[in-house]
């Protein structure tokens, strides 16, 4: 009984959507423009915040060490950075290694280079190039350095952290990934927050020509269960058509922003982030909407069956 | 078989719809309620279907009370009694036959029942025709038609007929009000309310009318003091 009870629900439930085809329409629209906002919101957040880690990725800390700081030394105190939980890596760059960059970096300044040639001996000292786990906690690698190895003494081994000169770009930074965080999730909940009252109120409106129906059903002896089962399954039917619109039309709209924003987004294109995760995007819209449907239209239909009740 | 019993019903509003009732109908019997608008007729037949709560008294359905019933027997109750109603109140995005086959469907009916009651009963109100016909596409006699068919086609103990043929033509209301007497003829006990005095007398069958809530007049023979 349950079976049979169950495929005549989904079957009123499909006669319903296309029965009244331009109640749907209007529905599927406004729920389709609606869910585009909210992927849009939620895919400018990902995005974003995709930004901000390659962004945070280029940031790093650069401990120049003196050339008397033998290899094994400079070794030694990488394998020391390395155990610690605020660092994510830690590069070494040799003496050799440092010149070459030098030499490269400074390929077009004669002089520069002619002074370098005038030294008998290599004046670079190796370099370990850190990165830290979180942005914040480079100041506390910095401190560490310089507590434990202190430059400015004469057989200091750190000539220089150059955490100070980077300082004030990684404050700004860390500043910058928090507020957009905090922002962008005040952001998210405030248009999710929209979006389903909007979805709410439009399958309330799409169902208010039902009122007379329900109470009919009502009165020839159909459960609760019965009457508001169609209508769930409509409500489900809206989310479906919407969520795949939605997708589709988000490939279209991410190819034409995407060569216009990808500088924006540090050389990320949007179209290309959008295919490389539809898949997440398409769980992640289709469900929510067939949640948001479904939910509004039994929020909807209870309300008119609890009309129909007191109208008798 | 139905049985009012010291009925009084006092709206919110303090409107007496209802003084006093002592009503008893028996099974297979035609009693037409007559009375002028605001007379408590409908709601006479709303106390039975439990839609509205008695202020006094009880109602009783084959010696249940049916304001003693739990909701999902007044569900029950409510496949056992066929209702029609002057404004016909079919599903608009439902043809016909769906209109009909939707009672058997709330009545838990099996598929292969509904394929073969629903031509049958339609074929009884002479629609077999306009099965896959949508409401709107129907006149008012062809609507009141497909109610009955609906109200019939679960083979109800009792069918209440509220002013059925209040909003047709003298043709339709014909037609109607020999559909009731045929159903009545097969043992279906009809309560039909009514202020047309032609339908009365077409019938011959009992009155009661009903004056400011009160029984004035029982008449076994088709006679009303209306």
């Amino acid at each position: 009984m349950l079976s049979l009870n169950l495929k005549r629900i989904i079957k009123s439930g499909g006669q319903n959507f296309s029965r009244n085809a331009f109640v749907s329409l209007a529905a599927v629209l406004i729920m389709t423009i609606t869910l585009i906002v909210f992927s849009t919101i939620l895919f400018a957040s990902a995005l974003l915040n995709q930004s901000l880690v390659e962004i945070q990725k280029k940031v790093d800390v650069n401990v120049y060490f003196s050339p008397v700081a033998t290899e094994d030394v400079v070794k030694n105190i990488q394998i020391d950075l390395e155990k610690r939980d605020d660092v994510e890596s830690v590069e070494y760059v040799s003496r050799e290694q440092a010149l070459e960059n030098f030499k490269y970096r400074y390929r077009k300044d004669t002089d520069v280079l002619e002074a370098l040639f005038e030294l008998e001996d290599n004046p670079l000292g190796a370099v370990l190039n850190v990165k830290a786990v979180n942005s914040s906690q480079y100041e506390g690698i910095a401190t560490y350095l310089e507590s434990t190895y202190p430059s400015g003494t004469e057989d200091a081994i750190i000539n220089k952290i150059n955490f100070n000169e980077n300082k004030e770009i990684i404050d700004r930074l860390t500043r910058f990934i928090d507020a957009g965080q905090k922002l962008g999730g005040i952001i998210t909940i405030l248009f999710i927050a929209i979006s389903i009252i909007i979805t709410f109120n439009t399958i309330r409106l799409a169902l208010y020509i039902s009122r007379d129906e329900i109470k009919v059903m009502r009165m020839v002896g159909a459960t609760s269960t019965y009457i508001s089962g169609p209508f769930i399954v409509t409500g489900i039917l809206y989310g479906i058509v919407s969520s795949l619109l939605t997708l589709l039309a988000l490939y279209p709209l991410t190819l034409w922003t995407g060569r216009v924003t990808a500088d924006f987004f540090s050389g990320i294109n949007i179209a290309d982030y959008y295919v490389a995760h539809i898949g997440q995007f398409f769980l992640m819209i289709f469900f929510s909407a067939i949640f948001i449907g479904a939910v509004s239209s039994f929020i909807a239909v209870k309300k008119y069956l609890r009309e129909a009740r007191k109208r008798g | 078989m139905i049985y009012f019993e010291n009925v009084t019903k006092i709206y919110d509003d303090e409107t007496v719809a209802l003084h006093d009732i002592n009503l008893r109908i028996d099974p297979h019997e035609f009693v037409s309620i007559v009375g002028h608008s605001g007379a408590g007729k409908s709601t006479l037949l709303k106390l039975l279907l439990a839609e509205e709560l008695p202020t006094e008294g009880s109602v009783f359905f084959e010696s249940e009370d049916v304001h003693m019933l739990k909701p999902s027997e007044i569900t029950q109750l409510r496949q056992k009694v066929g209702s029609i109603f002057q404004d016909f109140r079919l599903i608009p995005n439902k043809t016909v036959y769906e209109n009909v086959a939707f009672a058997m469907e709330v009545a838990g009916r099996l598929d292969e029942d509904i394929i073969q009651d629903v031509p049958y009963v339609l074929q009884l109100v002479d629609l077999e025709r306009k099965a896959q016909n949508f409401p709107s596409e129907l006149s008012g006699g062809e609507k009141q038609r497909v109610a009955i068919a609906r109200a019939l086609v679960n083979q109800p103990e009792v069918l209440i007929a509220d002013e059925p043929t209040g909003n047709l033509d003298p043709a339709n209301t014909y037609d109607i009000v020999q559909i009731l007497k045929k159903i009545n003829d097969l043992g279906t006990t009809i309560i039909l309310t009514t202020h047309n005095k032609g339908v009365i007398d077409e019938l011959g069958r009992r009155v009661v009318t009903l004056q400011n809530g009160r029984v004035v007049n029982d008449d076994p023979t088709g006679r009303s003091s209306f």
